[in-house]
């Protein structure tokens, strides 16, 4: 890639910062050049972003009709999948795939739902009724 | 409590080249840049795992594994270096602590999914990522991330909460840094130079099985045929989506590793004056040029633009090019006749 070929279009991280490209200058040297990031990349970051948005969307729905309990919901939320929830929580993973049934997360004691709620980084009251308030 | 180290922090492409830099630069290796650190650190690589996902995609990437690219790059350079994991949250504060206590900034494995820096989009639960730590101020630590044209902070809570993020690759408080002062000559770059393209020749040509070096490549290529009809058209577009987020990994703009690597033979030249090195360097120049055009036609795909069988198999076709390409750039390497 040439050094005026370096793409500049605008991206996420371009909130925080520029990132360093290297590319080759007119003599054919390698040169390093400040860019604020290129289309094809934030469309590929997109297209991931979709997918988890209607990944939520789908687990909402599910819990809604009672046919997983909302930890579904918050695994999707954020971005987790059981072997991350079972490191965070310190469940085993088919300890976690029962509480996935609504019928056995409704006994779950006040306890074990903390432990939960400290994975997903809410409270309680928010784990039981998917409604968080963040930014 | 402040605590300030003798620190300077420079922007680098890639996470792990940074600190790699920066970090040895401290300790006196003044003569290291980000591409020597990735080439001594043999930190181009390829592999493609099957059976492995990655946020319900395909397991892909292009350099060499997390943390090696410090461990080469220091041992080759006989550079003494500490690494340090923990179980406990008070003993990592502490002895991070001590360290900045002692004027040495350390480099240390994180999670992204709460950096707090980072924008939203780029926090997924990653947890080879890399910073440095050089000081602290107040409840502050002050944070040289190298993928940042900046330094910034984070507080204890959050810089402990990303220390200790869980999942694959957990970085358990892992700490590492150079543990002396050193003076490296050029004779000993020169030497580390040789190693780390013969090692990088032997990852990318000489590992057994189809998924990883070039071949990988070329194994990728023809999976991505397949995909369309596998996969169905939505799933084949994220797999491509993927594909590119992985190769282009924060600040490695367009064709990733391979022009860190074009201009890591360009720097070589300089040590071992061996026409082929520039020569060599061209043809990675070439294939990331290509990976770059790959990258364009899956955004084809995955916006939508384009779908067809035709286009998939163009999408394979670049694969196939690069690997052909890459190997006889890494063949060039094996044949090089070394003076010193």
């Amino acid at each position: 890639m040439k050094k005026e070929e370096i793409p500049q279009d605008d991206g996420a991280l371009n909130k925080l910062t520029k990132e360093v490209v290297y590319a080759v200058d007119k003599d054919g040297n390698y040169t390093t050049e400040l860019s604020t990031g290129w289309n094809v990349k934030s469309k590929a970051l997109d297209v991931a972003w979709d997918d988890i948005a209607q990944r939520i969307e789908n687990a909402r729905q599910k819990v809604i009709n009672n046919q997983a309990s909302p930890i579904l919901y918050f695994i999707e939320l954020r971005l987790m999948d059981i072997g991350i929830v079972a490191a965070y929580t310190g469940f085993w993973k088919w300890t976690i795939k029962r509480h996935l049934n609504p019928s056995v997360f409704k006994k779950l004691t006040e306890k074990k739902l903390q432990r939960y709620a400290d994975a997903f980084n809410v409270s309680v009251e928010e784990l039981k009724t998917m409604n968080v308030h963040e930014d | 409590m402040c605590m300030k180290t003798e620190f300077k922090h420079l922007q680098a492409a890639h996470c792990e080249n940074g600190v790699t830099t920066n970090l040895l630069r401290s300790v006196g290796v003044n003569k290291l840049t980000e591409p020597l650190a990735f080439g001594i650190g043999s930190g181009l690589f390829f592999i493609y795992i099957p059976l492995l996902k990655i946020n319900k995609g395909p397991a892909i990437a292009f350099r060499t594994m997390p943390g090696l690219i410090f461990k080469r790059t220091c041992k080759s350079l006989n550079v003494p270096v500490v690494r340090k994991k923990f179980s406990n949250k008070e003993a990592a504060s502490k002895f991070l602590d001590d360290c900045l206590q002692a004027g040495q900034p350390v480099g240390c494995q994180v999670g992204v999914y709460y950096l707090t820096y980072f924008p939203k989009e780029y926090r997924f639960h990653f947890n080879a990522h890399n910073l440095i730590v050089y000081g602290s101020q107040g409840d502050d630590y002050l944070i040289s991330d190298p993928v940042m044209e900046n330094v910034t902070t984070l507080t204890k809570y959050e810089l402990e909460r990303v220390r200790f993020a869980k999942g694959a690759l957990a970085p358990r408080g892992q700490i590492y840094y150079p543990a002396s002062h050193v003076n490296v000559t050029d004779d000993q770059l020169r030497k580390a130079i040789k190693t780390g393209i013969k090692r990088n020749v032997r990852d990318m040509i000489s590992i057994p099985g189809p998924i990883a070096g070039v071949k990988g490549i070329s194994y990728t290529g023809k999976k991505i045929k397949k995909w369309k009809d596998k996969l169905g058209s939505k799933t084949a577009g994220l797999y491509l989506a993927q594909l590119v987020r992985m190769q282009e990994e924060i600040g490695t703009g367009g064709g990733g590793f391979r022009y860190i690597y074009g201009a890591f033979l360009q720097e070589a030249y300089a040590y071992h004056p061996i026409d082929e090195l520039p020569e060599i360097s061209k043809l990675f120049t070439q294939s990331g040029d290509m990976w770059r055009s790959a990258a364009v036609q899956a955004a084809g795909i995955y916006k939508g633009r384009i779908g067809s069988q035709a286009d998939y198999d163009m999408m394979g076709d670049y694969l196939l090019e690069i690997a052909e390409i890459e190997r006889k750039a890494f063949l060039a390497l094996r044949n090089i006749k070394w003076n010193s």
